[in-house]
Formats: structure tokens, C-alpha cells, sequence
């Protein structure tokens, strides 16, 4: 009796099929019309599949865009020669020692001299010891909880003195909740929970008062219990930091609306990992009124800042498309590295690490700087939320911050700082 | 009073989602003895659809009507996930029936697929798929059989198939153009938006009780009504059970076991995919969503007793309530003066990730004492 059963299985899996014809997506890229001397193949390392694909293919996306662009103006000038810059992407698979095993793949049988890749904080720490053993170079892009300087690793993203720093002060002092109790929420992972400390040790030194902190197991999206202790410790309104991770923020807006947690009645939310495409996910209604801070933002008036997105949607062909903080960083790091293999004069590791530092770059955000710990010097930006899914800027630091790797509130760095310019200072040496 | 209201009620909101996620699966692993390691997927599947249709909603001619969309898709997820299910009994767990470690690989294995499946299949046409399938199997049973068992059956059957394959290609290709968000593949979260009436919360005595919440306690508690009075009452449920106590009696009395089969896991997965509207309104909806899900599944019907609803009734409000308790550090709010050794203990598992410890914790002791749940179940399960 089977057989009657799977001959119409399968003609219905086949007639079925049909529905899936997928229209075949034509054009090519323009053809750049540039002659080069000779070429070089560098590495992008992110996660193309699994959980992370979501945030790290639009990080690829902008690193073949900068690619693309400096091709375009006849490519990275070494010697007099010009190279036109190729580049294999691997898919580190939201899988941590996938990441190490493709940075060896690249470093060992592609012979790259630079790997722009990484997202989460564990797939850098996994890929950290195969870049110092192979004296290779990884740029990484991510605002990250610091406490790590590595010769071997260029980090383009905040720092948390670039980030959580100014924006708890920011939430202190000049917000609509200025004065009130903070409460901490974070996903339970390393940047949640380092992030977390760093605000405390501030917050007590500003005075104001942490009157409870919870962290969500990641995958968990039951965040019940959580409002029901947000409730009870801040009865009248207060600051929430937020740094949940992923889609357990859409769980968590969703329902603090529900429970009555909003801006209209004095509870205001400050996450560190809401960008604009996370606010397009996310729903606009459920976070109009809350703050986040960045290095960049898309609602930045400049003429750099607009071509950089309209470039971005040109290349994508997404008319819809957003650009972000991670985005533009990982833009600048393509930059940053032509700019020094341009200043070193070949594309030799050692000496690009040392022509590095020093350079500056006319970012989409302004002018960046690479400091001599392997960290940029950025710009802060506090916003508000809007209804167009864009941060009104509220506050901006007077030019770059100096990035701190060790920081100062937290009690174990306090005093320390990196140096990679002089032999006799290093990864971490006392101030 | 208003202590007590408040945790009572966070208690029953945690364990509505947990029971109406492990209802299916009470019903396919306690009933058929079935470990589905994919009802976390058919979750996720009634999830996508919520969002497929909100978006047919918001198409300009049901506008008017979009506030009713989430009561069009609590069937329709029943429908796309119970027809997947029974593709998935037909194909699959059939032929492994009194083999559960290969059961348990196999479902594992169509677990992986469907997640990859959301993600590299555009939803326009995913729909399309599912209405083929769903049409090409229902319309033989509306055609009188004369027509099946003539001397044109084979071009009645393809003739069918023909028409459900056309109604699919169309829907499919209906939907891609009118709604380009479905149209192209991604594996981007997607969010589903409660309509109005169902956002915000209702005050009452100075208690705020979220309203999806309070949606999703009556769905939860519509489906258990539903599925005890379909089981106890009607005559396929009673064949249901005439199965689950003794195949062998119940084949030998002329009861259809193998429908029995395919109806079992039809209903089970089915249930699955009303669980996927209610996750929806609480979190964004994306290919792992039924990942976190599975576990609290499982850890529910066995906490309850493998093959009774009772019991996985009355374990997903224990662990609903015993989360709130833990989570919330409530017992301080109880007890202000306990000791400080135990206050501290209390605060010391008062989050969110430390509670879940402690729950676990407390279900592995109870299981050493009782480990057959709560209810355990006397009789035979689907052995081949």
C-alpha cells in the first residue's frame, strides 16, 4: 500500500517544485575600465551562514563595496605599481572555531596579507592565537568590551570609552530620566556582562545608583520575570541599559511596551547594539523615544556620510537598504589598510603594522586617526530614536576620542594602557 | 493580594507559551511514543506564516479587515504545519516507527532542513509550495471515488496535480509581485506586529496585564479544551487512544491504524503551528526560533508524564510559576527578613539564566523520585 502513497508523493513534490521557479537575476558588475600592473588577494572572513549571517554579510557587503571603489580609482599604488585589489570570502558560519580554521586556510594557502573579518567577541578570541602564531593581520570591525590589545589585530569599532561611557553619562546627566536609578539588561555572554561592570564602576563614580541587572540566556526570549524586576526596582521611571543581543531585543521591546515600560511614562532605554538596520528589524513603533550612541550614524548631514550610503544602496541594488556603525567601520578598515600598505610601500605585514599607526582617514563619520594601540580614534554620537527609524543626534563629542583598550573604570585595567610603538610598552603596560 | 495576583498571573503567561508550545508534542511523543527533534521547526513554521499573512492583510484590499489577520492565521498555521507534519509522518517516521535513536536522528536531520529552507526559499513561493501540496492531496478525497477507481484514474490523479500545481505557481507568483518583502529569499529576522487592539496592556488594581498575554492564555486555554474533548469525545479520537493502548487489538478490530497514524501526527504538528502564532507575538520570528523551544518541550512532557495532557497541563504552569518565583527573586519580596545566607542565596539565583538553572535543577531531583513525571502512563506505546 506504500507505493500508490509515494508515486503521489513524489508527483506532487514535482508538481509542487514548479512553484519554485526562481526568476534568474540578471547584470553584471560595470566593468572598470583601469589597467593595473599586477594584483593582490586579500581575505574577508564573516559569517555568510547561520545565526550571525543576518548582521555579518552586510559587514561583506561593505568591505567588496570599499573594495570595489578604490579599484575603481585605479587601485593601491605600491612602488609605482599599481594592484588591483581581489578578494576571496570565506564563511566563518556563525561557528567560533570555523572562523580560526578558515583565518588558517586564508593565511597558510591563499598567502593573504590582511583578513578583514570577525564579528562576535568569541569568534575574535577564537582567531586571536592563529593570527599572533603566524604574525598575520586581522582587522576586526566590531564595537567590542576592550580589555584586549593585540599587535596582531586592528580594531576599527569602539571601544567602550568610545561608546558606553559617554552615553551613560549622557543618560545621567542630560536625559529626560537624568538623576534616576540605572538597571542593567544584557544577553549572558563576555560584552553584557564587561560592559555591565564598566557602568557600574562609572555610575558610582558619577553617583547615580544601579538598582538591579539581569542577564537572558541567548536563545531565551522569555523576558517576563525580567520586566516584572524592572517594575519593582525602578517604580517611577529610570535609565535601562540595554545589551541584549540579536533577536532577543525584539522580544524584549515588543513586551516592555505591553507592560507599560515606555518613554511616555519616564522609562528610557539605552541600548549599545541597536543600529539602524536592527531598528528596521526590530519595528519602529516599539522604539521610537529611546537612545542609542554610535561612532556613526546614518542620519550624519555630511556630504561624506550621504555618498556613503547612497553608495551602499547603488551596490547592494536595494533601494531600502540602511547603513550602520559596523557598516562604516568596516568600510574605514578597507581604507585604512590601502592607506598603509600605500605609506609602507609594500604589502609586507611587519611594516605595514608599523606605517599604520598615525593615519588618518576622512571616515563617513569625519576624521578617524589609528592610535598607537591598534584602536581608532572616533567620534561619539548620542541620538534619539525617531519615527523614520533614523537617530536624531543629540549629542556629539567635540572631535575624535582617544580610544582606551584597558579601561579605566573597570577595576582589573585601571591604570593600564597599550602601546604598540614602543617595544618597551606593548600589549599592556602601567601609566 | 496584589503580590500574589501579579506573580500568579506571570506564572500562568510563562507557562501558557510552554504549554501551548509542548501541546503537539505531548500529543506525538506522549500518544505515538515519536521524538520530533523538528516540532521546534513546525513551531517556527506556524510562526512564518503569521507573517505571511499579516503582510496579505496589509495588502490595500484587505486593509479594512487587517485587524482580523491573526485570527486567519491561527487556522492556516494549523493547516501549513499539520500538512508538513503529515508529509513528514508519510515520508519519514513511518518507516522508523520502534526505532527512536534513528527517529530521533532523522527528525534532527529535517530540523536542519527546514531552518535552511526559510532561509533560501523566498516565502512568496514557499506558500505556493504548501497550497500545491495541500490542494493536490485534498482534492482527490472531495472527487467521488468511482472517479479514482475508473479506468482514468491515473489522468484524474495527474489532473489534479496539474490544477494544485497551477494554483500554486500563481499564488506564488501573486504574492512575490504584490509583496516584495516575501519575494526574495533572506535570512533576516522578520517581525511579526500585533494589530492595535491587541498591543498595550489592561490596568487593573495597579497590575498591567499585557494584552498578547492575555491572548495567548486564551488560545492556550481554547487548544486544550479543544484536543481533550477531541480525544476523550470524538469517535477519531477515541480510535486515537484504542491505538495508543493496543495497535494490534485496534488493527485487528478494523481500525485504520495507519490513518490513525497520520491524524496523530497531523493534529500534534498542527498544534504546533497555532504555537507559532502565539511565539510570534512575542519575539521576531526567524529560521532558530524553534531552537529555543524544543528543550522547554520536551522538559515538559516528561516533567508531566509521557501520554497524559493533564500532567503536561499542570508541569508547564509549575515550571511557569516556579520561573516567576525564582526569576523575579519574588521570595524576597515574600519574605523581606529571611536570613541573610538565604537572602543571599535568593538574589544569588534571581536571573533570568541562573533561574533556569535552578529549574532544571529541581526537575532532575523530582525525576529521581518520580521518573515517570508526574502522571505516569500505563499502557503501550506505538511499537512496530
Amino acid at each position: 500500500m506504500s507505493t500508490p502513497l509515494s508515486k503521489r508523493l513524489f508527483a506532487g513534490m514535482a508538481a509542487a517544485s514548479l512553484g519554485l521557479a526562481v526568476t534568474a537575476c540578471g547584470g553584471d558588475d560595470k566593468a572598470a575600465n583601469v589597467d593595473y600592473d599586477d594584483s593582490v588577494t586579500v581575505g574577508i572572513l564573516h559569517s555568510l551562514s547561520g545565526t550571525m549571517a543576518i548582521s555579518e554579510t552586510t559587514l561583506a557587503e561593505t568591505e567588496k563595496m570599499a573594495i570595489a571603489e578604490i579599484n575603481a580609482a585605479g587601485g593601491v599604488e605600491v612602488d609605482g605599481k599599481s594592484y588591483k585589489i581581489e578578494y576571496i570570502v570565506e564563511d566563518g558560519a556563525s561557528d567560533w572555531p570555523t572562523f580560526a580554521e578558515k583565518s588558517k586556510k586564508l593565511i597558510d594557502q591563499d598567502q593573504v596579507p590582511v583578513v578583514f573579518g570577525g564579528w562576535t567577541s568569541a569568534s575574535r578570541k577564537a582567531m586571536l592565537p592563529v593570527y599572533e602564531s603566524k604574525n598575520a593581520f586581522l582587522y576586526y570591525p566590531i564595537q567590542y568590551e576592550g580589555q584586549e590589545c593585540s599587535n596582531n589585530i586592528f580594531y576599527t569599532g569602539a571601544t567602550p570609552n568610545q561608546q558606553s561611557e559617554p552615553a551613560t553619562k549622557f543618560m545621567y546627566e542630560k536625559s529626560p530620566a537624568a538623576g534616576k536609578p540605572f538597571f542593567l539588561v544584557g544577553s549572558d555572554y563576555v560584552f553584557p556582562r564587561t560592559s555591565n561592570t564598566i557602568t557600574k564602576e562609572q555610575l558610582k563614580s558619577l553617583g547615580g545608583e544601579v538598582v538591579g541587572e539581569d542577564y537572558l540566556p541567548l536563545g531565551n526570549t522569555e523576558v517576563a520575570p525580567i520586566i516584572a524586576k524592572i517594575k519593582k526596582a525602578l517604580p517611577d521611571g529610570g535609565v535601562i541599559v540595554n545589551t541584549l543581543n540579536g533577536d532577543q531585543n525584539v522580544a524584549f521591546f515588543k513586551q516592555i511596551q505591553d507592560a507599560g515600560i515606555t518613554p511616555d511614562n519616564g522609562y528610557f532605554v539605552m541600548s549599545y547594539s541597536i543600529a539602524e538596520s536592527e531598528i528596521k528589524d526590530i519595528g519602529t513603533e516599539f522604539l521610537e523615544g529611546h537612545y542609542g550612541a554610535w561612532n556613526y550614524m546614518m542620519s550624519i548631514d555630511t556630504p561624506a556620510s550621504k555618498t556613503f550610503a547612497e553608495n551602499y544602496k547603488k551596490f547592494t541594488k536595494d533601494p531600502g537598504a540602511v547603513v550602520a556603525d559596523p557598516q562604516e567601520s568596516a568600510y574605514n578598515m578597507v581604507y585604512l589598510w590601502k592607506a598603509a600598505v600605500e605609506k609602507a610601500g609594500t604589502f609586507d605585514d611587519d611594516k605595514v603594522r608599523e606605517a599604520l599607526v598615525g593615519i588618518e582617514f576622512d571616515a563617513p563619520q569625519g576624521p578617524v586617526k589609528v592610535m598607537p594601540n591598534h584602536h581608532l580614534s572616533q567620534t561619539v554620537l548620542i541620538g534619539e530614536i525617531g519615527t523614520d527609524g533614523q537617530f536624531k543626534i543629540l549629542e556629539s563629542t567635540d572631535g575624535p576620542v582617544a580610544p582606551q583598550a584597558w579601561n579605566q573604570f573597570e577595576p582589573s585595567s585601571k591604570g593600564f594602557a597599550c602601546d604598540w610603538t614602543d617595544a618597551a610598552k606593548g600589549e599592556k603596560y602601567k601609566l | 493580594m496584589q503580590l500574589l495576583l501579579e506573580s500568579l498571573f506571570n506564572g500562568v503567561a510563562i507557562g501558557s507559551v510552554l504549554l501551548m508550545a509542548a501541546l503537539g508534542l505531548a500529543i506525538v511523543f506522549g500518544l505515538m511514543g515519536v521524538i520530533n527533534l523538528a516540532h521546534g521547526e513546525l513551531i517556527m513554521l506556524g510562526a512564518y506564516t503569521t507573517y505571511v499573512v499579516q503582510l496579505i492583510f496589509k495588502l490595500p484590499a484587505l486593509q479594512p479587515v487587517y485587524n482580523a489577520y491573526v485570527l486567519v492565521a491561527l487556522p492556516l498555521a494549523f493547516i501549513v504545519s499539520g500538512v508538513v507534519g503529515i508529509l513528514l509522518e508519510r515520508t519519514v517516521i513511518r518507516r522508523l516507527y520502534g526505532n527512536p535513536l534513528e527517529t530521533l536522528l532523522a527528525t534532527w536531520g529535517v530540523s536542519l532542513i527546514l531552518q535552511q529552507f526559510v532561509r533560501s526559499v523566498p516565502l512568496a513561493h514557499a506558500a505556493g509550495l504548501i497550497l500545491a501540496l495541500v490542494l493536490g492531496f485534498g482534492l482527490p478525497l472531495l472527487l467521488p471515488s468511482s472517479l479514482l477507481a475508473g479506468p482514468r484514474a491515473r489522468l484524474v490523479r495527474a489532473g489534479s496535480w496539474a490544477i494544485s500545481a497551477l494554483g500554486g505557481v500563481l499564488l506564488a507568483g501573486g504574492l512575490a509581485s504584490q509583496i516584495t518583502r516575501i519575494a526574495r529569499a533572506t535570512s533576516r529576522n522578520v517581525d511579526v506586529t500585533a494589530p492595535k487592539w491587541m498591543r498595550g496592556g489592561i490596568e487593573f488594581i495597579d497590575i498591567t496585564f499585557p494584552v498578547p498575554r492575555l491572548v495567548i492564555i486564551v488560545i492556550t486555554i481554547v487548544a486544550v479544551v479543544g484536543v481533550t474533548w477531541f480525544l476523550n469525545k470524538s469517535v477519531w479520537g477515541m480510535r486515537i487512544r484504542a491505538v495508543t493502548q493496543n495497535r494490534s487489538m485496534s488493527d485487528c478490530l478494523g481500525i485504520p491504524t495507519d490513518t490513525v497514524d497520520v491524524l496523530t501526527f497531523g493534529i500534534g504538528s498542527g498544534l504546533a503551528g497555532v504555537a507559532g502564532v502565539a511565539v510570534s507575538l512575542l519575539g521576531s520570528v526567524g529560521p532558530n526560533v524553534g531552537g529555543s523551544y524544543i528543550v522547554g518541550c520536551f522538559m515538559v512532557v516528561v516533567l508531566g508524564g509521557v501520554g497524559n495532557l493533564l500532567g503536561t497541563v499542570l508541569a508547564s504552569f509549575a515550571i511557569g510559576m516556579l520561573t516567576d518565583l525564582i526569576g523575579a527573586g519574588r521570595l524576597l519580596t515574600i519574605w523581606p527578613d529571611m536570613p541573610a545566607p538565604l537572602a543571599g542565596a535568593v538574589n544569588f539565583f534571581a536571573t533570568t539564566s541562573m533561574a533556569q538553572v535552578m529549574v532544571f535543577a529541581l526537575i532532575v531531583v523530582f525525576l529521581q523520585f518520580r521518573p515517570a513525571g508526574l502522571f505516569p502512563q500505563k499502557g503501550r506505546m506505538v511499537e512496530a
